[in-house]
């Protein structure tokens, strides 16, 4: 009866295109990003497709296939996409079909069909069955045809790289809004799940730890708009090597039993490879995982357990390697460990709770590490790209090509930065008298991108009368000297304001912390006549052309006083 | 806007503050960092929008926020349940055929226009308040009829086929035809709904609407065709009475069955019948229809009478026409009268200076006295030389004549007169029109 049609909106996913696995998630319609199935119950496809016989295989299907067929099953592709052969390293791909050269950059030589003639396989080729493979299970979940997708790729792939991908994902009729990266997209799955509409400025170490790379990167996000200040990529450190350690552990302990080692044998290899792996995921759940193989190497079972002690020291040198990636790439942003206000850990192997705690101590207390095992909140560290370009594609997804196109134009992307923070001198609260003129209220953080504008309320002054707003260039406070004392004493101070006003919000206690000094007193304005306890609100409005603006009144009063401060230009 | 509230408080000012205005510029801000935004979040789309669009923060808030407004008026209403009053909350379950199962969800004033979704929100709606367990626990009065009515209603409005039975007996969702009686100025407001609630069992989508004073004639006649040729889905099964369901009595089963089937086709006659004196009562009372006559008479008229105009334009051109001619002719013809008077005219001039010159002529040989040498000249001679010119002038045209004429005028001398005679008796003679003999005296 009711053949009244809904609105046709248009069905967008969001797609983490990883080198080992691939994950899909759609955007429910109230909002909350959420991760797809595929047919077999994963939500981590492994970006495998195997042939063997007549079929194709993909996912976790075709994975179990490179243990009984690895040269026709094709895995780690997607960092060969839009490479050409003398560039690509092809190590991942050594237990499975082998990358050779072709015209078009990489192909892999494959027997599609039982006993017929091997047929080349272009990346670009495999690439558009993977993603028509993902399309299919999300439309499946969905039950309706997807539109368009979002897809995220790291930060290093580059634009001939980004467009064959589009190419590829085009050529199974799946029209690729944006392309994203994987960092921003991870940022973004936070970002997007905090209830605020006014995100706080934050500085954030997003920490991609895959299955075959890690990635870090350094983003500043002011106002919810995300600005790339780092990257550092380590193509030998990811998943993969943390199997190794337990493929090893297992293999010294296989021989030590059945003097026999199973990686001499490539099946044998790849078999404890597969098992090590599925290990590996339960002890980052449980503090002790057992393995069993039958038919090991020389046709021994194989049964074992390790316990997650065992596996954390084994591991030891590789959450090194990761500690000393999250160093380098602070350090190439040109800040300190303290300057970070926010790590989230994303990637397979963030789910190990031993490298969360060692990223948590290396930055100070107060420094919030997103990971499951050092937040109980914390998302899927799996599931962050994908939820990510989820949210970003159904932003866009009313959007017409050409406004996607003109909005991330280089035209509108390319903003000046603030170089440095601007803020407004206070009244220290402690009364600590000899350091109260140094405290500066941060309005706008460095790397804030103009236009920009903040507003903030202050108590007007403890005695009344007439008030200076003397806004200022501040630096950053060096990290040595903040005695660790006082940052307990702030800590405590926050929990007695919390007491006093529940509706205090979270950027107030990292403003707080942050202890800036003035470099450069900008301009100053008085404001006249402000009684003991009125609030005095303050705006200020940095203009594309770094001209800003201020703005203060009393709260509830009338008149006020503004003033402008011409850019440079 | 997102004002954050702080804890601090700002610098008392000094006392004296040195400068005119309030506000004070020290210094310009540090030179800008140029970096590449990532084109991902909400946020950074506000942004671009304002980037592109060239707006300030306050201009782009204030737009949103128009846009938003507008937004939540387009939206459906949240709240869509209705209170139920005493009498329905007391009906018998078993009594569900004469329940109105809108009315118990709550959603009355939708009625055949509810959607899918309503329902089930309104459903939901009713469950919360009335679910036995909630009822008990509140008041510990173990009643649960209103429920099952709930229930029963729920079943009937979310399955298509019986809700399409319920709506199709549905009568408080009809609306009364107004009669034929009725003289309300707008009609339209009185049609209008009656045929979009009737058009609720038309079987195609969309329906014609009755329209108003501004539907044009194509409008009125597809709405009138439409009607005439309406396709229905309303059914009566809901009214059937109950079968009975007992393998016994297998006659009285039929029996009843029959009875249905036949009630079933009477309603729908009936209901045709019905709506198509709907239709007749609307056609007579729709004045659109005699408008459209009127137009159509008045363009006819109006057709004749531009028909005549130009009839009446030809007439009087052709009549102007034989006008212009005749008057034409009339002036060529007196034309032709006064140049044939003027021909005569100079006939009779010439003549006259013809009979002038003749005279001159025979003045002349007169004058030369007959050009004889002395004396009285002889009769004959005499009567020769008037011979001789007698037959000059009748050998000369009038032209030649007026000549000699001219050349005898003021002569006296004989010997002159007769040169001038015997030049133009030469001249003759040389034209052939005479011979020298003729000539008796002149010419010796």
């Amino acid at each position: 009866m009711s053949d009244t049609e809904e609105p046709q909106q248009k069905t967008v996913i969001g797609i983490a295109f990883g080198n080992s696995n691939s994950s899909i998630a759609f955007t429910s319609p109230d909002g909350k990003a959420e991760v797809i199935a595929n047919e077999e119950g994963d939500r981590q496809i492994p970006s495998v497709l195997s042939y063997v016989g007549d079929e194709e295989y993909h996912g976790a299907q075709a994975k179990s296939h490179l243990v009984r067929n690895p040269k026709t099953t094709v895995a780690y592709f997607r960092d060969f996409l839009g490479k050409s052969f003398a560039d690509i390293d092809p190590t991942n791909a050594h237990s499975s079909a082998h990358p050779i050269q072709h015209d078009t950059g990489v192909a892999f030589s494959v027997e599609e069909k039982e006993g017929a003639e091997p047929s080349t396989l272009t990346v670009s080729e495999i690439t558009t069955r993977h993603i028509k493979r993902l399309q299919e299970s999300a439309a499946d979940f969905l039950g309706k045809p997807i539109d368009g997708c979002v897809i995220t790729v790291p930060t290093d792939f580059s634009d001939a790289q980004r467009r064959i991908l589009s190419e590829a994902s085009k050529a199974c009729g799946l029209e690729v809004l944006q392309i994203i990266q994987e960092p921003v997209a991870s940022l973004l799955a936070y970002t997007a799940r905090e209830d605020t509409s006014h995100p706080a400025d934050k500085t954030v170490l997003v920490l991609d730890i895959g299955g075959t790379r890690t990635d870090a990167a350094v983003i500043a996000s002011r106002g919810g708009m995300f600005t790339l200040l780092a990257t550092q990529h380590d193509y030998e450190l990811g998943g993969r090597q943390f199997d190794d350690v337990l493929v090893d552990h297992f293999s010294k302990e296989f021989i030590k039993k059945h003097k026999t080692d199973p990686r001499e044998n490539e099946r044998s290899l790849a078999k404890l490879r597969l098992e090590c792996e599925a290990t590996k995921k339960t002890l980052s759940l449980s503090t002790s995982a057992q393995i069993s193989i039958e038919s090991l190497a020389g046709g021994f079972d194989f049964h074992s357990t390790v316990n997650r002690l065992r596996f954390d020291l084994l591991s030891k040198k590789l959450a090194d390697q990761v500690v000393g990636l999250v160093e380098s790439v602070v350090k190439k942003a040109g800040m300190d460990l303290s300057d970070i206000n926010e790590v989230i850990l994303a990637g397979g192997s963030s789910h190990i709770p031993k490298l969360a705690s060692r990223i948590q101590q290396l930055f100070p207390s107060t420094t919030a590490v997103q990971a499951p095992a050092t937040n109980p909140n914390a998302l899927n560290p799996s599931e962050l790209s994908a939820r990510g370009a989820a949210i970003q594609a159904s932003l866009i997804a009313e959007f017409e090509a050409e406004d996607i196109e003109q909005s991330t134009h280089p035209a509108v992307t390319v903003t000046p930065h603030l170089a440095k923070p601007i803020g407004v001198v206070i009244h220290s609260p402690e009364g600590d008298e000899g350091k109260a003129e140094d405290k500066v209220y941060v309005f706008l953080d460095a790397e804030t991108a103009v236009p920009a504008r903040r507003t903030a309320t202050f108590v007007g002054t403890n005695v009344g009368g007439d008030v200076l707003i003397r806004i200022v260039e501040a630096k950053k406070e060096s990290v040595d000297i903040t005695p660790p004392k006082e940052v307990k004493e702030k800590v405590a101070d926050e929990d007695d304001e919390d007491d006093d006003d529940d509706d205090e919000e979270e950027e107030d206690e990292k403003i707080i912390k942050r202890v800036t000094e003035v470099e450069k007193v900008i301009a100053e304005a008085v404001l006249k006549d402000v009684k003991k306890g009125q609030k005095v609100e303050v705006m200020l409005n940095v203009a594309g052309d770094l001209t800003l603006t201020l703005t203060a009144r009393v709260v509830g009063g009338k008149g006020g006083v503004r003033g402008t401060v011409p850019g440079r230009a | 806007m997102n004002v954050v509230a702080t804890k601090h408080s700002l610098l008392p000012a000094e006392p004296e503050w040195p400068h005119e205005s309030g506000f004070h510029i020290l210094e310009h801000l540090s030179e800008p960092t140029h970096r590449n935004l990532e084109p991902v979040g909400p946020h950074y789309l506000a942004h671009a929008r304002r980037k592109r669009h060239h707006r300030t923060f306050s201009e782009d808030d204030r737009i949103v926020a128009a846009q938003q407004a507008k937004n939540v008026e387009d939206a459906d209403p949240g709240e869509i349940s209705e209170p139920e009053d005493a009498m329905l909350l007391s009906r018998d379950p078993k009594d569900w055929k004469n329940q109105d199962h809108y009315a118990v969800l709550g959603i009355s004033k939708y009625r055949w226009k509810a959607t899918d979704e309503q329902i089930k929100r309104a459903h939901r709606k009713k469950v919360l308040k009335h679910h036995p367990d909630k009822k008990a626990a509140a008041g510990g009065v173990d009643d649960d009829n209103f429920f099952k009515c709930i229930q029963k209603a729920m079943e009937i409005l979310t399955d298509p086929v019986k809700r399409r039975q319920y709506d199709s007996v549905d009568e408080s969702a009809d609306v009364e035809p107004p009669s034929r009686k009725s003289k309300a100025k707008n009609i339209y407001r009185l049609w209008n709904p009656v045929f979009d609630s009737e058009g609720r069992f038309s079987k195609k989508k969309p329906v014609p609407r009755f329209g108003d004073d501004k539907s044009t004639k194509a409008e009125v006649e597809e709405f009138y065709n439409f009607w005439y040729n309406f396709d229905s889905w309303r059914t009566f099964e809901y009214l059937d009475e109950d079968v009975p369901d007992d393998n016994e009595n297998r006659d009285q089963k039929r029996h009843v069955e029959r009875k249905n089937k036949a009630a079933r086709a009477k309603r729908k006659t009936e209901d045709t019948a019905r709506l198509r004196k709907v239709v007749d009562d609307a056609l007579a009372m729709d004045v659109r229809l005699q408008k459209f006559r009127q137009e159509e008479r008045l363009q006819k008229d109006a057709k004749k009478i531009a028909r005549e105009a130009e009839e009446k334009r030809l007439a009087e051109e052709a009549k102007k026409k034989a006008e212009e001619d005749a008057k034409k002719k009339e002036e060529e013809e007196a034309a032709l009268k006064a140049s044939k008077a003027d021909a005569k005219k100079v006939k009779e001039a010439a003549k006259n200076a013809a009979k002038k010159n003749k005279r001159v002529l025979r003045k002349s040989a007169e004058d030369a006295n007959y050009f004889h040498a002395d004396g009285a000249a002889p009769p004959d001679v005499i009567t020769n030389v008037l011979a001789d010119v007698e037959l000059l002038i009748t050998k000369l045209d009038n032209e030649e004549l007026d000549v000699v004429a001219k050349k005898l005028a003021g002569l006296k001398v004989s010997d002159e007169i007769k040169a001038v005679l015997v030049d133009s008796i030469r001249g003759s003679v040389s034209k052939g029109s005479t011979a020298d003999g003729d000539f008796k005296i002149l010419l010796k």
